[in-house]
Parts: C-alpha cells; sequence; structure tokens
C-alpha cells in the first residue's frame, strides 16, 4: 500500500510539473525518498484538484492490475484532450495506452471484445457527446451481455470522459447523458463531484466486475478540494450506488450530481443567511441509485428540490421524485420542485447558454417556494 | 445468360478459367495468393502545377478563365486572411473558438470554383472558402463567430460552425463524419428529384475511421448518388498522425474497395483540384455515380483553438508545407505568368483586406446578442404551453432580476 501511496505522490508533483520527459528515469530514483519524509508532515488535509484526482486514480489502478489499460482518441501522445491520461503513455507505454483511430463505435466494441476475455478496459470518450457513435456497444453489447450470458460473460470495461454543458461549445458538445444511461439495466453510471469522488469512483468503478459509464464534467477538471490522507492511499476506494450528505440539514433536501452539487452547495449557504437550512446530498451514483439515502433525508426534511443539468422530461429528478412519491409520499409538506436544463438543444450564444442550464439563483428560489417562502415567480403564466 | 443450367452451361458457368459470378467474372489461378494490405507501389498524384506555378509537361486540365482564376486567387487570399484575423480575434478572447484552413485554401477554393451553386455542400469543418466561394459575406462569417443577433445561425452553434440555406452550404455539426453520410442521403433525393446537381462531402483523413464514412461509400455506390466525397487528407487528426489513423495506401484505395470512382490530386495544387472536381461533377450528375477524390495536403494552423500542435509534430515539417508547398503562392505564380495578377493587384488586396476584416469584427461586436425568446424557438412549430410557460417565467425573472443576467439581452 505505501508504495501505491508514494506513487500517487510522485505523480501529483509530475503533474505540477510539465517537465522534461526526463520525468521516467528520474522519478523512482530520486523523487521517492522525499515524498517519505513528506509524509510524516502531512497530517492537514492536501488539496488536489479533479484532474489531478482521475489522473492518481488511473495511475494507481493500472499500476495495481496489469490488465487494466486505457484506450481513446489523444489519450497517449497528447495525454487526452483534457490531459486526464497525463504521463501514463510514458509510464506504461504504448500497449497500456492506446491512441486510437477516430472511431467510437470501434474502440467501444474492440473495449467491450478485449472486457469479455479478461482484461479491464478504460474507455475515454473525448466527451459522452460522441459516445453517441458507439452507445450500441455500450448498451447492446457491454450492459446486457452479462445477464443474456445467465451470467457466463462479464463486461469489467469503464467508459469514460467528460460528458454534459462545459461553456461554448454548442449543442453538440453539450448534453448531459446521465438518465439516458441511467434508464438501462446492466450498467452503473457515476457521476463524481469532487476530488475524492473522482478517486474513490473511478477506482471503484476499474475494480468493479461490470460496465460503468463515468461521467466526468470538464468544468470541475481544474477545480481544487481538500482531500483526506485516507483518500489519497491508493487502497481508497468508494462504494458504488451510495450517496453522500454533503451538507446537513433540516428544512429542505437538494439532490445533486456533478457539477450541480457545487451549485446546490453555494445555494445552501445563501438558503442558510435567510434562516433555511438545507440538507444537500451529492448522489455520486446515478444508476444504482441511493433511494434510501434520498428517502431518509427527505422524511426529515419533507421537502425536496432535484437539481440536474440534463433535460428535464424523464430525467434523473424525475426518477427520483418518483421514488419519493413511492415510498415517502406521506412525509412532503410540499410539491417536489425540479431544477433542469431547459428543454432545448444546448445553444452557443453566452447569454442564451447561461439561460439554458441551471443557476445557483435557480436552486435558491425553488428552494425558497418549497418551503413557502415566495410567491410563485409566474402567478400569471 | 441461359439460366437452363444442364451439364454444358454449369461447364462455361464453372469453367476452367473463370467463374462467372455476380459482379463479373473471377478467374481461377493455381497459385495461393494472398492481397497485400497494402502495395509498395502507392497510388499517384495527380498535379498540374508544379512548386513554382509552372504547368507540367503534357499536363490535361480544365481550362479556367481569367475572371474565374482571379477570383478563386483572391478568395484564397481572403481566406487565409480571414483565418489569421479572427484567430487573433480568438486568442484575445474575443470568441471561444475558431478553426483555420491554412494550407488547405486550394482544396477549399478551387473545388467550389469547379462546382455549381445547386450543389449541396455538407461540410466538416475546415471549409470556410467554400461558402466564401458562394457569397457569404466577411460580415456574415464574423456575426456567426460573435453569435449575434444578426447571425443566421441564431447564435446556436459554436463559433466556425457555420451553415446557410441561401448557398447550399449544410449547418456544419461537431460530430466527426456524420456529414458523409448525409450528403449520400441528400445526393438520392437529389437524384429521385432529377435535379440537375449532386451533393459534395468534405472530411478530412480522421474523419475517414469512422464508420459513417465506410456506410456512406458502400450505400453511395449501391443507390448509384450522385455524391462527391472529397477527403482533405492532411496527414493530422488534431495529435493522430495517419499512420495511426490507418495502414492502407491513403483514403484513395478505400473507394475502390467499395466501387467508387476515386482520384488522389495534389490538394495544394488549386489548377489539379479544380480539374478533378470539375471532371467528377460532370460523371457524378450524368452518370448518377459516386466519386472520391483523397487531396494530399497538410493542416499548416494547429488543429483549432484549443491545440498547440509544435507539442506533438515538428515546426520544420510545418515550415516546409507553410513555406515550400503554400497552394497560395503557387497558383498566384501561374495567374501572374498568364499576365492576370501582378504586384499592385497584390497589395490592393491586401490592404483593404485587413481593413474590412478588422471592421467587421468591431460591427459583429457591438451588435446585440440574440433576444431571449431564440433560446426557445426551433424545436417545435408551435411551442407546447411548457415552453410557452419557462419562457415567460425567464422573461419575468430577467425583469425582476436584471443583475443576474446578461445586460445584452432583448427580452
Ligand atoms: C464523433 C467525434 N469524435 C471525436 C471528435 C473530436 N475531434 C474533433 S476534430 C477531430 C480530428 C478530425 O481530424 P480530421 O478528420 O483528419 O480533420 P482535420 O482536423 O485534419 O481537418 C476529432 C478527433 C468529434 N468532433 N466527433
Amino acid at each position: 500500500m505505501d508504495y501505491g501511496f508514494c506513487d500517487l505522490l510522485v505523480l501529483v508533483c509530475l503533474i505540477e510539473d510539465p517537465g522534461s520527459k526526463m520525468w521516467g528515469v528520474v522519478r523512482h530514483k530520486s523523487i521517492r525518498p522525499a515524498f517519505s519524509t513528506i509524509r510524516h508532515f502531512s497530517s492537514a488535509a492536501k488539496e488536489i484538484n479533479v484532474r489531478e484526482a482521475l489522473n492518481s486514480a488511473l495511475d494507481e489502478e493500472m499500476s495495481a492490475d496489469p490488465k487494466v489499460f486505457l484506450m481513446g482518441e489523444e489519450v497517449g501522445e497528447y495525454q487526452g484532450a483534457y490531459k486526464i491520461s497525463k504521463g501514463l503513455l510514458e509510464k506504461y507505454g504504448p500497449e497500456r495506452v492506446l491512441d486510437t483511430p477516430i472511431t467510437e463505435a470501434g474502440f467501444a466494441g474492440i473495449g467491450v471484445g478485449a472486457a469479455y476475455y479478461g482484461l479491464r478496459p478504460v474507455v475515454e470518450f473525448m466527451t459522452f457527446n460522441f459516445s453517441m457513435q458507439a452507445i450500441d456497444h455500450i448498451i447492446n453489447s457491454a450492459a446486457k451481455s452479462n445477464y443474456m450470458s445467465a451470467g457466463q460473460i462479464s463486461v469489467p470495461i469503464v467508459f469514460r470522459g467528460p460528458n454534459g454543458a462545459a461553456a461554448g461549445v454548442g449543442a453538440q458538445h453539450s448534453q448531459c447523458y446521465a438518465s439516458w444511461y441511467a434508464s438501462c439495466p446492466g450498467l452503473k453510471v457515476l457521476t463524481p463531484y469532487s476530488s475524492e469522488d473522482a478517486r474513490g469512483l473511478l477506482k471503484a468503478a476499474i475494480r468493479d466486475p461490470d460496465p460503468v459509464v463515468f461521467l466526468e464534467n470538464e468544468l470541475l477538471y481544474g477545480e481544487s478540494f481538500p482531500v483526506s490522507a485516507e483518500a489519497l492511499d491508493s487502497s481508497f476506494c468508494l462504494p458504488i450506488g451510495k450517496a453522500k450528505i454533503e451538507r446537513e440539514g433540516k428544512d429542505v433536501t437538494i439532490t445533486a450530481y456533478s457539477k450541480m452539487v457545487g451549485y446546490a452547495l453555494k445555494a445552501a449557504e445563501t438558503l442558510a443567511k435567510e434562516g433555511i437550512s438545507a440538507e444537500v446530498i451529492n448522489l455520486r451514483s446515478i444508476r444504482p441509485l441511493d433511494r434510501a439515502t434520498i428517502n431518509t433525508s427527505v422524511r426529515k426534511t419533507n421537502r425536496l428540490v432535484t437539481v440536474e443539468e440534463g433535460f428535464p422530461q424523464h430525467g434523473v429528478g424525475a426518477e427520483i421524485c418518483t421514488s419519493v412519491i413511492e415510498e415517502s409520499f406521506g412525509y412532503l409538506d410540499a410539491p417536489v420542485e425540479r431544477i433542469a436544463g431547459a428543454d432545448v438543444p444546448m445553444p452557443y450564444a453566452a447569454n442564451l447558454e447561461r439561460m439554458a442550464v441551471p443557476q445557483i439563483e435557480d436552486i435558491v428560489r425553488a428552494a425558497k417556494r418549497a418551503c413557502h417562502r415566495s410567491v410563485p415567480l409566474a402567478a400569471a403564466a | 445468360m441461359n439460366l437452363n443450367r444442364d451439364g454444358d452451361t454449369l461447364m462455361t458457368l464453372m469453367g476452367t478459367t473463370g467463374i462467372d459470378f455476380p459482379g463479373g467474372t473471377v478467374d481461377f489461378i493455381p497459385e495461393m495468393k494472398f492481397i497485400y494490405g497494402s502495395d509498395k507501389e502507392r497510388i499517384p498524384c495527380y498535379r498540374v502545377l508544379d512548386d513554382n506555378g509552372q504547368p507540367i509537361a503534357d499536363h490535361n486540365f480544365v481550362q479556367v478563365s481569367e475572371e474565374v482564376a482571379v477570383k478563386m486567387y483572391t478568395d484564397m487570399v481572403t481566406l487565409r486572411s480571414m483565418d489569421t484575423i479572427f484567430y487573433e480575434a480568438q486568442r484575445q478572447g474575443r470568441i471561444s473558438f475558431y478553426v483555420t484552413a491554412i494550407g488547405e485554401e486550394a482544396i477549399n477554393v478551387a473545388s467550389a470554383a469547379a462546382l455549381a451553386m445547386d450543389d449541396v455542400v455538407f461540410p466538416q469543418y475546415r471549409e470556410a472558402g467554400v461558402l466564401l466561394w458562394r457569397g457569404f459575406t466577411l460580415q456574415e462569417f464574423a456575426n456567426q463567430l460573435f453569435s449575434n443577433k444578426y447571425d443566421n445561425g441564431k447564435g446556436r452553434q459554436m463559433p466556425a460552425h457555420y451553415g446557410s440555406n441561401k448557398h447550399n452550404y449544410v449547418t456544419i455539426a461537431s460530430t466527426i463524419a456524420t456529414q458523409i453520410s448525409h450528403a449520400v442521403g441528400a445526393a438520392y433525393s437529389l437524384k429521385m428529384d432529377k435535379k440537375d446537381a449532386c451533393a459534395v462531402t468534405y472530411f478530412g483523413d480522421g474523419g475517414s475511421s469512422e464508420g459513417d464514412f465506410h456506410a456512406a461509400l458502400n450505400f453511395a455506390a449501391v443507390m448509384e448518388a450522385p455524391v462527391i466525397f472529397i477527403c482533405r487528407n492532411n496527414g493530422w487528426a488534431i495529435s493522430t498522425p495517419i499512420s495511426d489513423q490507418f495502414r492502407s495506401d491513403g483514403v484513395v484505395v478505400k473507394g475502390q474497395a467499395y466501387g467508387v470512382r476515386s482520384i488522389r490530386v495534389d490538394g495544394n495544387d488549386a489548377l489539379a483540384i479544380f480539374s478533378a472536381v470539375q471532371a467528377a461533377r460532370k460523371m457524378a450528375v450524368t452518370e448518377d455515380r459516386p466519386i472520391l477524390i483523397e487531396a494530399l495536403t497538410y493542416r499548416v494552423g494547429h488543429h483549432s483553438t484549443s491545440d498547440d500542435s509544435t507539442k506533438y509534430r515538428p515546426a520544420n515539417e510545418i515550415e516546409w508545407w507553410r513555406v515550400a508547398r503554400d497552394p497560395v503562392a503557387r497558383f498566384r505564380k501561374w495567374i501572374e505568368n498568364n499576365g492576370w495578377w501582378n504586384d499592385r493587384a497584390e497589395s490592393e488586396l491586401i490592404n483593404n483586406l485587413r481593413q474590412r476584416l478588422l471592421h467587421t469584427i468591431q460591427v459583429a461586436e457591438s451588435v446585440e446578442k440574440p433576444p431571449l425568446a431564440d433560446a426557445f424557438s426551433d424545436v417545435y412549430d408551435i411551442p407546447p404551453s411548457n415552453l410557452r410557460e419557462q419562457e415567460q417565467w425567464l422573461k419575468e425573472i430577467v425583469k425582476e432580476q436584471p443583475q443576474e443576467y446578461p445586460a445584452n439581452i432583448s427580452v
């Protein structure tokens, strides 16, 4: 374990210093002892950004299991369109970090085949928007094989990459696919928010025997979060299917995933100033969905606001709402509020784009409505 | 053919020399001979002008009039200036994204010049020159890039994802290669309507790896669709070199495999491109057949404004293509030799262009952004009540909390 831990810190350093290609040679000799010293001092929480978290998780899992390999467009030489695979080609070589031709349906299918025969591929989509080219393999090949083969074929594959709206990249680069993939039995769908989520969930996804769709967010890659020493240990892993209560509260429950967790937390701060105590649930896993945590929270607060960036219809919020209606209807003191992206393809123009995705203010207003603190805005609509 | 398969006919069908199989007779041979994946001898490349703009001996090409040649040249220069100045605007943070066609001006402009305006273009994203040739104005380009209210795409698409119905130029999709199969569908519909036009699609070497390319070629052959596939084989797909993209002799050989008439052309030779596209168009339209053109060229610029290509390719490689194989300079020499162009005309063009382009940027930037209502239109013919409600809400919120929203929206 110690081994992995050191490796991680070395890697963090590697990310901070985009220096020469000497790294591969120097790393093991000179850097490692330095870090064992640092380790004694690092009782205070360290900060790493989501990119570093994902990179270190990949690195540790690749070093722990020779069957794990990474494949996708530009993941090797270019180190990933968003530099998530930085340093991995150098460390693991071109047999385990594969640059592919631009054929999403090709490398998704080839990944599934490799997983049938015992390898553990991690397939990167430049963005999940391009996974649409490969969705047949994700759904029909990966998700269903275990069931159709009566458990004889397992498909330990991870499909990962940025999902949802970034900024200024228009309709075909900005869609959230959480509800799409989460509606399919046979898949697990994870949506990390923080660096801890990113590390713990990616490691869980890679170790999992089944296909996992791992939805990252481009705008979070550069965001830093404090991470505990435990979360930095190479043995760290988070359970799939378990939500995290990011902030406890008693007046209203706000569920969110990915980037929207940050918005929900900011909304909760604003609400606190106005005397409303909001409980923020970071879903972490969209499938399986942690219905127990959601319902327990709603039974306590009696109010629910769901937040997502995706389209509203048949969305994650709709599913959560159903679960609460089914299990906790009697506890609700107000109609469930759903905050989602506008029901239109994402416009490019910055002003229109801003209005097509949820803002912190929208969450605040919805929470207040749920707490009967404000009149609905569109009385006349 | 006599379908009465008595002994004799069967003997001819399965004769000792060959088998009459659907598609034609296949010869029998006694050696066990595998076809190599790629021949040592590569498919040659059609070119008319040498690197110095001199016609090569025994050239055969379609005559170009002075008027067309000068417009080709000025459009190539305009495209390059446009690329330089809009690229700078992105670097200054005024727009979020841009792609240049530097080094690929000849493919852009000369192919457009050889087509008819009714031919429907399905572009990738490095073919702004086609639209320029067809009369899209510099101001229209700038309006799209700045997504203002005069952008005919209503501010919905990323910068450089142009589209114009009027110019038969289908709005660019970000998803690589989807346009290739769309072009075949459109070509089929042109054929059904008995139009005197074809569909033309452009894509990169990278795009040829997508399934869409393969489906499109196969369908085009089977459906006998009047479509021209123009592959800009520029050596790179972002940082992926063609050696990691495919191991065939480029893209041209794939046409043959699908039964599509194909040619490889020097993509930096405007005259060769013009001639090949014009011949291709004639065959496509009059014979209802697809044609594949592989243009060998080089992406001299970075992939896009999100890229720094010096990280993955040698600077001297870029420099060689930029200087020694410059398609614009080569064509200039040819028109100068014809007495159609001179230094004075050149400096007038260049000075004028820079001013005009800077002006279009200023104008585009100062124009209001698209109105809020534009966020809601064009999904439904008649917007359903929930969308109307949302729009109403949004208007009221913006009015109530103006500080939360950009100031430059008209509500
Ligand atoms: C389906 C899909 N996959 C990946 C991408 C990301 N991407 C954008 S451009 C590009 C390279 C395309 O290269 P090529 O077709 O050779 O055209 P070039 O840029 O060289 O003109 C890639 C991989 C995309 N836009 N769509």
